[in-house]
């Protein structure tokens, strides 16, 4: 890596401030994509200015029915919440499958979202679940935060301080592992929610993405059977050595009946 | 001694060390006044080098000096060799151009060598290394061996016109002709034994050193086998006396081929240490091991099996094609000649067989032997011809190799293509596997597995592999600049405890345990009083290391003969000391004894008068202390057969591997624990093989797009299955311990067996490795379309 300047913050203001007076300034939560990066030269930021201070992101609280987990809360600690268990058990799942152990522990949900890398899983449990962005300047539906690839509605000065999941009746999240790698070749979560059925899709576009058919569908009848044969178009999907568009269209399909399914 | 000995499942010596984090690695070693290197590669497959500027990298902080291409040439450093002369049918020796250390003009691979960057810290060489501008001219690249003999492909070699490196041939063409010609039918299949890339967990790394007071060289290496590149080193690339060259390969993490061959880089950091003055070290990061370690098969085949009306196998006709990449590699030229193509025959007594292989240069890493070599490719192709053809027949497959085995009464049976297999059972050990499998009970599991909506699918593989290669006038006739034989030197210390010295390597084997237990057998010593070294050129007498699973058949073989030399010496000093004529003492398992009588002596008593030789036969040298050099008379034949069961999930084309049944008859079996344990690793690379791992280049750029684990597949434990594993033991009638060779089996049996069930499973007649979802899927694809 190249050198670049350390800054623990002590506060959001502290943090903004120092990544205000940076050249080229970025924000450390968990580290786990940004430091391979900038440890492979593929990034060199002139700082980094590192949230694992602000206690005040870390925690999951219980919130109008559902949960808030601050942004700095790591995946274990999301997969071993008996309150995520308890409440929205999908979340403590998908969060138990997130790479490997180490991963899990040093790895935050706000770094996840705020990155929005097309195979991580965090994008389709706040998609999927129609959960809120809370930043220190605003809250941002689900749907208006994801934006494309590796990109947020995010503004330069603006952390992610928490999301809020408002609990579903039922919900269920199935990933296809990309052989080498276990990201996400596609994952699928559906979730029947207050405002309806939502499915989520991440791994097989640029961003996470729903299938309105798939949710049309289910709203009528909440069967595997129902989305089964629902083809989805292979334009516009990933592809590479481990899976061509068409596989990955072919993927959410059959992901998105057994997700029904493991609804129960 | 049973508990200890030949045959018992002793726990590895070597694991408390490596398990709490004590082992001594190349990367563990640091030496005084250390500079690092960081070596520039190239970015591209295939370019000219128009210049290259290092003036502002020479500026940077820390920078002790850079070295280019340039500097090899003025101080003539030699090109790095491929040690294995193959000849063309018309009796020329291989095209083998000349590969320099650091590029002289021209950079032919992604990860060619262009600089060394050599500084006070390994951030300050990769930060002086960005500094360094080259000036390329972009060459067109070629990476398919399929493609690399056409017209208009790109050029690699200037020497090697059309990219062919040999036209080379073996059997009997006219022989094979007729009997197609007298067939009842033919098999034919066209297959791809796909590139891997070898990832031994430790990555390669070198230190080199020079000492002006003794003008001499020290090169720490993760090195297979330390003393070949010393002679490597010496005498063919730096021009170095042997004396004046120590190697040390200390602990080694795996290595699977990858670590025997001479590379650039420990080259270049042997090299350069003379030139700055100071000890050089390297390191591969991950992403390096990807680009420039030798990586493994890469064959493109036609294969066609002619048969009579009952199945019997009448001729077999084999084409291949054979990547080496842009430069021979240490021993490539030799992996798809005399280790594959000679194992034609299998298990099988086809009495006519006819190969031809086209070795071919392509703009990508050096291809080498990578564990198996050449006969994971062989076995590939004949198993999977094989069970093609019992399906096209409609016989059974373990039938049809039932049929067509070499019968136990037949040994040594003289294959059609140059070798003698010395004994076998290949029937009992198909029985063994059948049974371990249940395989009457398949069609069941399969209904079982169909209610389920599952796919389920057998298959087998029967091979037969050829280890420890020798002897050495057979492999010098047949192209070898090195004989292969071994050597081994055991020293008892005053008080009774032993050192083993072995020329062997170990980089994960357990010869440790292994060498020990021979010697803890023959020579009754407690195997804690028994320290096996290896890996010190300065330490023990030269010996060719470890690959080919040669090391128990000649390494061990070397150390039992070593042994014989000390119950000879010490039945003298038993004599005497028992005063009693020297042919009525007998000894076993370290006890001298006078025959019909209970006076005897142990082997300790033996090593202490022979060290403090008070009372001691006159005329004999004190000391016990002795070596022996080994060559065999033949390769050792280990066989087996594998059969594995998947399931395949037609939603997704998921491969799982539900059941494995391996029985391999590996002879003699020192330690049954160490042989499952590599058995299971062999499985596991080949099931790697079969469903994961593929080396893939960009075909346009020569890009290497599987550079990382996040796209190179490794097997892991949850892809595997709990091994079933049996064994039936035909010991070597020409080695002194009767064993076989362990190390490659798993790697060579696996992969036919698994791709024979997975197309078993979908009613396919054939696909290419590995059986990926995303593939498998696509084949399900076009079978549903072709059912519609």
């Amino acid at each position: 890596m190249h050198d670049f300047h350390y800054h623990r913050a002590s506060s959001l203001a502290d943090a903004l401030k120092a990544l205000a007076a940076a050249k080229d300034g970025r924000l450390l939560a968990g580290g786990m994509t940004l430091l391979p990066t900038v440890k492979q030269r593929l990034a060199s930021p002139s700082d980094l200015v590192d949230l694992a201070g602000l206690t005040e992101l870390r925690g999951i609280r219980a919130e109008n029915g559902g949960l808030g987990v601050g942004a700095m809360t790591t995946h274990a600690e999301v997969a071993h919440s008996p309150d995520v268990r308890k409440t929205i058990p999908v979340l403590a799942a998908l969060a138990e499958s997130i790479g490997d152990p180490q991963v899990r522990n040093r790895g935050t949900i706000g770094g996840s979202i705020a990155n929005n890398d097309p195979a991580a899983d965090y994008p389709a449990a706040v998609l999927g679940l129609d959960a809120t962005v809370v930043t220190n300047k605003r809250k941002i539906k689900a749907d208006d935060f994801f934006k494309g690839l590796f990109e947020t509605a995010l503004g330069e000065d603006e952390i992610v301080t928490a999301v809020h999941f408002p609990r579903p009746e039922k919900a269920a999240y199935v990933k296809f592992p990309s052989p080498a790698s276990r990201y996400a070749l596609v994952g699928v979560l559906v979730a029947k929610t207050a405002g309806g059925v939502r499915v989520a899709v991440t791994g097989a576009g640029a961003c996470v993405f729903r299938v309105k058919e798939m949710e049309e569908a289910l709203a009528k009848s909440f069967t595997a059977d129902a989305v089964k044969g629902i083809k989805i178009p292979s334009k516009g999907l990933n592809s590479d050595l481990h899976g061509g568009a068409d596989y990955r269209a072919h993927l959410i399909s059959v992901l998105a009946g057994r997700a029904v399914t493991a609804c129960g | 001694m049973a508990d200890t000995g030949i045959g018992a499942s002793v726990r590895r010596k070597e694991d408390f060390r490596f398990l709490t984090g004590r082992g001594t690695y190349t990367d563990d070693i640091n030496r005084p006044n250390q500079a690092h290197a960081y070596f520039l590669r190239s970015p591209h497959a295939h370019a000219k080098i128009k210049s290259i500027d290092v003036a502002a990298a020479k500026k940077a902080p820390g920078v002790v000096s850079i070295l280019t291409g340039a500097d090899i040439v003025a101080d003539k450093v030699g090109s790095l060799i491929c040690g294995w002369v193959v000849k063309d049918k018309q009796g020329n020796p291989h095209k083998a151009p000349a590969h320099p250390p650091l590029a002289k003009d021209t950079v032919r691979y992604v990860g060619d060598h262009v600089a060394v960057v050599i500084a006070e810290t390994l951030p300050q060489a990769r930060d002086a290394a960005e500094l360094i501008k080259v000036d390329y001219q972009v060459l067109p690249a070629v990476v398919d061996p399929a493609r690399a003999l056409d017209p208009g492909a790109a050029q690699v070699h200037a020497e090697a016109p059309k990219n062919l490196c040999y036209d080379w041939e073996i059997g009997d063409k006219a022989a094979t002709e007729a009997a197609f010609k007298s067939a009842h039918h033919v098999t034919k299949l066209d297959l791809i034994n796909n590139r891997l890339i070898p990832n031994a967990m430790e990555p390669r790394a070198a230190i080199g050193e020079y000492d002006p007071a003794y003008e001499s060289y020290t090169c720490y290496s993760t090195s297979q086998n330390p003393h070949v590149l010393r002679l490597i080193l010496c005498a063919f690339v730096l021009g170095v006396p042997e004396h004046k060259m120590r190697v040390v390969a200390p602990d080694v993490g795996g290595g699977f081929g990858s670590k025997i061959y001479c590379y650039a880089e420990e080259t270049v950091c042997t090299w350069a240490a003379r030139k700055v003055g100071r000890p050089v070290k390297w390191t591969a990061e991950r992403g390096e091991s990807f680009l420039s370690d030798a990586h493994g098969r890469d064959h493109v085949t036609h294969a066609e099996l002619a048969m009579d009306k009952d199945g019997k196998f009448l001729g077999l006709k084999v084409d291949t094609i054979a990547n080496m990449g842009s430069y021979l590699s240490t021993f490539a030229t030799c992996v798809p000649t005399y280790l594959y193509a000679t194992l034609l025959a299998g298990q099988y007594t086809t009495p006519a067989i006819y190969c031809e292989v086209k070795a071919v240069f392509t703009t990508t890493a050096p291809v080498d032997a990578y564990r198996g070599a050449g006969r994971p490719e062989a076995a590939y192709l004949i198993e999977r011809l094989v069970e093609t053809a019992a399906r096209e027949l409609k016989i059974d497959p373990a039938e049809l190799r039932r049929r067509n085995f070499i019968k136990p009464h037949q040994f040594p049976y003289q294959t059609p293509v140059a070798l003698q297999y010395d004994s076998g059972n290949y029937e009992r050990t198909l029985d063994e596997a059948l049974k371990l499998i249940d395989y009457k009970g398949f069609p069941a599991r399969k209904a079982e597995s169909a209610k389920r909506g599952k796919l389920r699918g057998i298959g087998l593989s029967a091979y037969v592999e050829a280890c420890g290669i020798a002897p050495s006038a057979v492999v010098g006739s047949l192209g070898a600049g090195v004989g292969l034989w071994e050597s081994g030197h055991i020293r008892f210390d005053p008080t009774g405890s032993v050192r083993i010295f072995t020329g062997s390597h170990s980089h994960g084997q357990g010869h440790e345990t292994t060498n020990a237990q021979i010697v803890s057998d023959l020579l009754g010593v407690p195997i804690d009083k028994i320290e096996v070294v290896h890996g010190d050129t300065d330490r023990v007498p030269f010996g060719m290391g470890t690959y080919g699973s040669r090391s128990a058949a000649v390494g061990g073989s070397a150390i039992f003969k070593a042994a014989d030399k000390i119950i000879a010496k010490g039945k003298k000093i038993a004599a005497h000391l028992l005063e009693a004529a020297e042919q009525d003492i007998e000894h076993a398992h370290g006890v001298f004894k006078v025959k019909g009588t209970d006076k005897q002596k142990t082997i300790g008593e033996i090593a202490f008068a022979a060290y403090v030789p008070h009372n001691y036969p006159a005329g004999l040298e004190p000391g016990l202390d002795e070596t022996a050099f080994y060559d065999p008379a033949n390769f050792t034949y280990p066989a087996g057969v594998h059969i594995g069961e998947v399931e395949i999930d037609r939603d997704t084309g998921v491969v799982t591997v539900v059941n494995w049944a391996a029985v391999d008859d590996f002879g003699t079996v020192i330690n049954p624990m160490v042989v499952e344990g590599q058995v299971h690793g062999g499985i596991a690379q080949g099931i790697g093989q079969a469903l994961l791992e593929n080396a893939v280049y960009d075909k346009e750029t020569g890009q290497l797009l599987t550079g990382s684990f996040m796209d190179y597949c490794m097997p892991r434990a949850d892809d595997l299955p709990s091994f079933k594993i049996g064994m039936t033991h035909t010991p070597c009638p020409h080695n002194p311990l009767g064993v076989k060779g362990c190390g490659e089996a798993g790697a060579i049996a696996a992969p036919p067996a698994l791709m024979n069930a997975v197309t078993d499973a979908l009613g396919v007649r054939h696909m290419e490795m590995p059986a990926s979802p995303a593939r498998v899927w696509q084949v399900l694809q076009k079978t549903a379309k072709a059912a519609e």
